[in-house]
């Protein structure tokens, strides 16, 4: 079930990422999904801020997605992200996670 | 219960985005007919707005009204009154913020017409509006002590706004003698920043320990618990022993008036007095607010959750600390997340779609010691017409955690600082 949605929700969300791309820049930005644009508060959008908090911006969006689901289940060290992984679900997580990897 | 709902959300959001950026916002934009918003508030709530915005739809005329020509940032500020941090380090000019194609008008909005939908400035300009976003910060509460105005604050100064009241508290505190005892006076809730008053504490203690150690550090608070109480107090037994009092409200905090020719502040039980007086008062809205008519009863913003609209003002949205926002804190991370969900959604309403229903994250660090930090954070989701915290996540850092871990937070909260500033007025 939780599979079955979170697949679904990778390919629609997937559909207004590619339209932008092909017709321009000049067009607005692809709307966040619910909580993408909370996490810029920590993590920078490039290399130039200096943090040891790693980048989201163009990050493999199965990495993200393995991350928050082992910060979720507490098989991965954590200080914050513990906590702020189980605020999401899955199918949040994955569109997050499609939504970061599609920026540049 | 809210998962189904969000993730039915979040399948129809993706599907009307994706049609609605093909077929209604590409027209929208090609003949320049973005829509009309003003921001009032240059600080962590608006100036990020006015950037998302911008960022969202670049068609929109996007004007950003801002009193002072320089922001300085209060978090960290507790760090510049303890001699760790210099002034500068915490402030940021709207250059790149006008690069982005904001427009930025230094001067402060005076009046708010709401049926006319314009903005009056003490520049004399009058600025029209399709949406307002007011993110003015704090006003402090002057009337909220008996014998306490403005003018006490230049003697027993707040410092709940960075800037000359920061400086004020830091070359007090460098003046005192060593045995001096420094009062701070922490407000009932709400108000800006719940940790901040014993961030404060602790990192006056950290300068006291090593420069003035025969001195002492008594709170006087309106209420019974604090936020990351149980951390802040084991932090202060572990670093500075012996030094660090706190009364609470049922012990006789309260702090019901000040006599300002002795330096003393009155309690219902006892008279205190500091060689160093820090009042942090009551707080409201920034008076903006209730020149607009967005204010309650309460001093603060009531907003509908999805958009930050104002309840009792249609077109308004009110973000930041002004904004009741429900189980969020009032920190300059919510104020930023705020910032850019009502961005999107101010967005959706000018193309004549739905705002979908936003999921917030809050994080908030205090400094213990340089290399010592604590956390908390927070999921929020709006849920009957409020800003409701997602019960399994959030909380506050682990207790009885190795010191690298909290080090390690520490090295979190500096990054922290540097990217939202950097999202926030950086190139
Ligand atoms: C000591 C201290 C430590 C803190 N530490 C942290 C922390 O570690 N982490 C955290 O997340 N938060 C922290 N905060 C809280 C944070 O500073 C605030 O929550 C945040 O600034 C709120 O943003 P805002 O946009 O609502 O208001 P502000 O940032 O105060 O911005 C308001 C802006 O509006 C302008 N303005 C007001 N009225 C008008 C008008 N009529 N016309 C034109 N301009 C106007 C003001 O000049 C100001 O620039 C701390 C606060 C304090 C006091």
């Amino acid at each position: 079930m939780t599979a079955a949605l979170s697949r679904t929700a990778r390919h629609l969300i997937s559909i207004p990422v590619v339209s932008v791309m092909l017709i321009g820049s000049a067009l607005a930005a692809t709307p966040a999904p619910a909580g993408a644009t909370s996490c810029s508060g920590c993590h920078p959008p490039n290399a130039r801020v200096g943090t040891p908090v790693p980048q989201l911006v163009g990050q493999p969006a199965s990495q993200i997605v393995a991350a928050m689901t082992a910060f979720r289940a507490g098989a991965r060290p954590a200080t914050v992200m513990d906590r702020i992984a189980k605020g999401f679900s899955e199918a949040e997580t994955q569109a997050i996670a499609d939504w970061y990897a599609a920026q540049k | 219960m809210r998962r189904t709902v969000s993730r039915r959300t979040i399948l129809k959001t993706a599907l009307t985005a994706g049609a609605a950026s093909l077929a209604m916002r590409a027209p929208a934009i090609s003949q320049g007919a973005g829509g009309r918003v003003v921001v009032v508030g240059g600080g962590f709530g608006g100036a990020s707005c006015a950037r998302a915005l911008k960022q969202a739809n670049p068609a929109l005329s996007v004007t950003l009204v801002e009193a002072e020509s320089t922001y300085t940032a209060c978090p960290f500020s507790n760090a510049v009154v303890s001699g760790l941090r210099n002034l500068r380090a915490q402030q940021f000019d709207y250059s790149a913020v006008q690069a982005g194609g904001v427009s930025v008008v230094m001067s402060a909005a005076t009046a708010v017409d709401a049926s006319g939908k314009s903005v009056a400035l003490a520049n004399g300009a009058r600025l029209p509006y399709d949406r307002l976003v007011l993110s003015p910060g704090i006003d402090m509460r002057w009337d909220s002590l008996q014998g306490y105005s403005e003018a006490v604050a230049d003697i027993m100064p707040h410092a709940w706004k960075a800037g000359p009241q920061t400086m004020l508290l830091r070359r007090q505190l460098e003046a005192m003698p060593d045995g001096g005892l420094v009062l701070i006076s922490a407000p009932a809730n709400p108000f800006r920043c719940p940790p901040g008053p014993y961030e404060r504490a602790s990192l006056i203690a950290y300068y006291l320990k090593s420069n003035k150690p025969n001195s002492k550090i008594l709170i006087l608070d309106g209420k019974d618990n604090f936020s990351k109480q149980s951390l802040f107090e084991a932090a202060w037994k572990e670093l500075y022993p012996g030094m660090i009092e706190w009364v609470p409200l049922s012990k006789g905090g309260k702090v019901t008036a000040i006599d300002t020719s002795s330096q003393t502040l009155i309690t219902d039980f006892a008279r205190h007095k500091g060689a160093v007086t820090n009042i942090i008062p009551a707080q409201k809205a920034g008076r903006i607010a209730d020149i607009a008519g967005v204010g309650d009863r309460t001093g603060w913003c009531p907003i509908d959750p999805v958009t930050f609209e104002s309840k009792l003002v249609p077109n308004i949205h009110v973000i930041g600390d002004a904004s009741i926002a429900g189980a969020m804190p009032k920190s300059a991370f919510s104020a930023n997340a705020q910032a850019k969900v009502c961005a999107a959604a101010i967005v959706a309403l000018l193309a004549g779609e739905k705002p979908a229903a936003p999921l917030l994250i809050n994080t908030c660090y205090s400094m213990v010691a340089p290399d010592y930090a604590i956390s908390v954070a927070g999921v929020y989701q709006p849920a009957n017409g409020l800003l409701t915290e997602f019960r399994g996540s959030g909380g506050v850092s682990r207790a009885n955690a190795p010191r690298s871990e909290r080090s390690l937070e520490a090295a979190y909260a500096e990054g922290w600082f540097r990217t939202i500033t950097n999202e926030v007025f950086g190139s």
